[in-house]
């Protein structure tokens, strides 16, 4: 299809998004054999894949209500982890084009990894192919590990034996290892970290992570202060040198 | 029944978030100090949330194999393993510590 510097062919963007979109479905099984280990039944798990389909807010979820958090300190760690999915909607509607009838379908593929295939494709219809086999593989694999995994925790038994506790901090940090790019994205980790491992013994369980989000504010009111003496020392604006 | 009630909690907010990205017109959302908060606010929360599933046990922080295979994990992540095998990395090194009696 002739469009505005596309050269990809559609086979080729199909083989990206299978690559991914298989790739990362595979680890709805880790996800199934948590969830099943946090105590939530089989049909609580598969729900979760369907109908929350976002993996960190899903492991965040059942993560805090395995060490006793309430649904809803619970529900809203998981919410704010969530939240970035509508910042990926917002590059994706512009990219995509989706007629509106369409986006309330569309709307549950918008997560990182979907995101990041689309991104990466020349042009619209590389990017529309993109998203869909993505959104489609994932969405149909994630789900079906999901509950072979939720399965397989039953006759694994002890999930911890198998080191399997560690799947949902190991998909944390994968996810946030490339977002450490700046030192001020380093600083909201730490201070992240800090806050939610000082509170642990002090706070209900829920709250410190929800308290630890604040790092993010925090550094960014930290980098307008520094930024505001900046220019007042050097009128010249910095962002224009960047 | 509250775990009914967390998952339909989390379904319904994290669809809204999602559905509100593709319909909300861009320029309402669009502001730099929004944009910089959307993409800190998952560096804290994941922050926080790998070191918590890493040490803490209930309300008390212990260092057991779980340090271990975040440790494997992090390196696999260094040597830019793909993201199957970093989640292996740690499974695997965290059952290994384990049976060894760590």
């Amino acid at each position: 299809m002739a469009g505005q510097g596309e050269e990809k062919p559609d086979t080729a963007v199909v083989r990206d998004a299978l690559g991914v979109g298989v790739a990362v479905g595979l680890s709805g099984f880790a996800f199934g054999v948590t969830s099943a280990g946090s105590g939530l039944g089989l049909l609580q798990t598969c729900a979760l894949s369907l109908l929350v389909f976002t993996g960190a807010s899903q492991f965040a979820l059942v993560g805090a209500l395995a060490a006793g958090g309430n649904p809803f300190t619970a529900a809203a760690g998981a919410f704010f982890l969530g939240v970035r999915n509508a910042f990926y909607g917002l590059r994706l509607s512009q990219l995509l084009a989706l007629p509106r009838a369409v986006r309330p379908l569309a709307a549950q593929w918008v997560i990182d990894e979907t995101t990041a295939v689309t991104l990466a494709q020349p042009g619209r219809r590389a990017a529309r192919i993109g998203f869909t086999v993505t959104g489609l593989s994932l969405y149909l694999l994630w789900n079906l590990t999901t509950l072979l995994g939720a399965l397989g925790a039953k006759a694994i038994g002890d999930t911890k034996a198998w080191g399997l506790d560690t799947a949902g901090p190991a998909v944390f940090l994968a996810l946030l290892a490339p977002m450490l790019k700046t030192p001020t994205e380093r600083a909201v980790a730490g201070l992240a970290v800090l806050l939610g491992l000082g509170l642990l013994p002090v706070l209900p369980a829920g709250l410190p992570v929800l308290v630890a989000a604040l790092a993010a504010p925090a550094a960014l009111f930290a980098e307008g202060r520094r930024n505001g003496r900046t220019r007042q020392d050097a009128p010249d604006r910095p962002e224009e040198d960047r | 029944m509250n775990t009914w009630i967390a998952i339909g909690v989390t379904a319904l907010g994290c669809y809204a978030v999602k559905l509100a990205g593709l319909l909300v017109p861009a320029s309402a959302v669009e502001r730099p100090l929004v944009r910089r908060l959307a993409a800190l606010l998952p560096v804290a929360l994941l922050a926080a949330l790998t070191a918590q599933q890493t040490f803490a046990d209930g309300h008390a922080l212990v260092l057991d194999a779980r340090a271990a295979g975040l440790g494997a994990a992090a390196v696999a992540l260094v040597l830019r393993a793909p993201f199957l095998l970093v989640v292996a990395a740690a499974v695997v090194v965290t059952a290994g510590v384990r049976a060894i009696g760590g």
